[in-house]
């Protein structure tokens, strides 16, 4: 591993002015830092530490969501009551991911910043733009099974990893972010991440010095939370294609739908034009089959990666099933 | 860099380069070598230490991020001659072949009961709300990130299997 300098930061503010220039990382967990670290893919200058600072609470908002601090661990998250009753879809993509050990360790914010898992990007012997941008991507024409279908570009078709974050796209979460001028924003989760196109270095509209400080749940979507993922073994792995739902009947028809994608693209997924064709409907195979197809519209398969096209009409179709039961 | 760090109730003082990760804090610079170096990049399990009571994964961080918390290692958990439960049970289940793995295994399982007793919920709990059952099917998926080649996980599933019985016993 390189050699960098470590600062302790105190506060938000100190921590936001240390990462401003240069090339500085925060490091909380570090559990998907350091890895990228001892293969020299991250080569931080300054790694400021923000493990200390008191941004690992879960606080319920006035509008009866939850606020949780971007320092709350990935366990924490999941075992959390209110999430486990009120945002089980939440839960369950939470503890769908890694393994407890890493659950313990990874952070909310770090979850959502993770890179990807591509093979090349991991490997600094073959080309990758996102590793070094203008070298060519090696998934176009090589391996590509675990590739996007949806949302890449002629550069890159690297996807993103998270399953929390496919969960939180669902929920419509929001991202509260302090910058190095000390000024806070807030935005729909859906924009911070950025789709490759020509620079599949640059994955988020964060600049330098701009910290996450939590996370934002809308107040609890009632009906069926469902999050299933396909992956290659049955557990401490990545997924294939996962979906998460929030299916809210209305008497025989779907009153409202909440669906985001997992493993098909570079940013978890979500399309609202999937949900639209549900709202109103009655439950059919023939209608998950139209939600199928709304989704793959646009898709592109690269050869080994064609499958998920199938794979995500039959998870979603069984997703659908098992969400749309009649309540009694 | 001077640090502190607290190892089973001991405090250490070192000088380290801020590189140096837990794992090789424990082995390289204070001859802790229970704890083993297997992937050293958190995907085998081999490492796993306790730090204020939670399993990690000991490669995947720096010892620099680490001064004022309570580090358990394997030896801290139980000696030869008084062995934890864990620890036992896995003699007497025969919860290993080779045994590199069984530290990181231990340590793994001392937390992941301490997470079941807390009632945290996992991939293969049906009820997100309920208490979890002491099952296979809960053991293996709460221990699936620890890796054991020469596959001694029925074995290892047992043994956990006994300590967690014996325990709720007790309570």
């Amino acid at each position: 591993m390189r050699p960098f300098e470590y600062h302790r930061a105190g506060s938000v503010a100190d921590a936001t002015t240390h990462a401003a220039s240069g090339a500085a990382r925060f490091i909380a967990g570090g559990t998907n830092l350091l890895d990228l670290m001892k293969l020299d893919i991250e080569r931080p200058e300054r790694l400021i530490d923000i493990s200390r600072l008191p941004l690992d609470a879960i606080e319920e908002n006035e509008d009866g969501g939850l606020r949780i601090g971007a320092l709350v661990s990935n366990a924490d998250l999941a075992a959390d009551l209110r999430v486990r009753r009120d945002h089980g879809v939440l839960s369950r993509a939470l503890l769908s991911g890694a393994s407890g050990q890493l659950r313990n360790k990874a952070t909310t914010a770090g979850n959502l910043l993770q890179r990807t898992r591509c093979y090349y990007f991991y490997n600094p012997a073959l080309p990758c733009n996102k590793r070094e941008p203008g070298s060519g991507c090696s998934a176009i024409g090589g391996r590509n099974r675990i590739h996007a279908i949806l949302g890449g570009s002629a550069q890159c078709i690297a996807t993103h990893p998270s399953d929390m974050a496919v969960a939180m796209m669902a929920l419509s979460a929001e991202v509260e972010v302090m910058s190095a001028g000390g000024e806070g924003r807030r935005l729909p989760l859906a924009e911070l991440y950025r789709l490759p196109g020509d620079t599949p270095h640059i994955e988020t509209v964060l600049n330098p010095g701009d910290l996450i400080t939590a996370v934002l749940l809308p107040a609890p979507l009632k009906g069926r939370h469902i999050y299933r993922k396909v992956r290659d073994r049955a557990s401490y792995a990545f997924a294939l294609v996962s979906v998460a739902a929030v299916i809210k009947m209305d008497g025989a028809t779907i009153g409202a739908a909440r669906l985001a994608f997992g493993g098909l693209a570079p940013m978890p997924w979500r399309d609202r034009a999937v949900e639209d064709v549900l709202i109103g409907q009655s439950p059919s195979s023939a209608l998950w089959n139209k939600a199928a197809d709304r989704l793959l519209a646009e898709a592109k398969g690269y050869g080994e990666n064609d499958f998920k096209s199938v794979l995500v009409r039959k998870t979603l179709a069984s997703v659908l099933s098992d969400a749309s039961v009649r309540e009694i | 860099m001077h640090i502190t760090l607290s190892i089973n109730g001991k405090d250490h003082e070192l000088d380290l380069d801020p590189r140096t990760s837990v794992l090789d804090a424990l082995r390289d610079h204070l001859d802790l070598i229970g704890t083993k170096k297997g992937c050293d990049h958190g995907q085998c399990g081999a490492c796993t230490v306790l730090v204020n009571g939670r399993r990690i994964n000991s490669c995947l961080t720096l010892a620099v991020m680490h001064e004022g918390d309570a580090i358990t290692t394997i030896e801290g958990l139980g000696t030869p001659e008084a062995l934890s439960p864990l620890q036992a049970a896995f003699v007497a289940h025969d919860g290993f072949q080779c045994g590199y793995c069984t530290p990181g295994q231990i340590c793994s399982a001392t937390g992941m009961l301490e997470e079941m007793r807390a009632g945290w919920p996992s991939h293969v709990s049906e009820d997100l709300l309920a208490a979890p059952d002491l099952s296979d099917a809960e053991i293996s998926e709460r221990m699936s990130g620890n890796l054991c080649r020469c596959s001694a996980y029925t074995n290892i599933v047992a043994a956990i299997t006994e300590v967690a019985e014996a325990r709720d016993e007790a309570v």
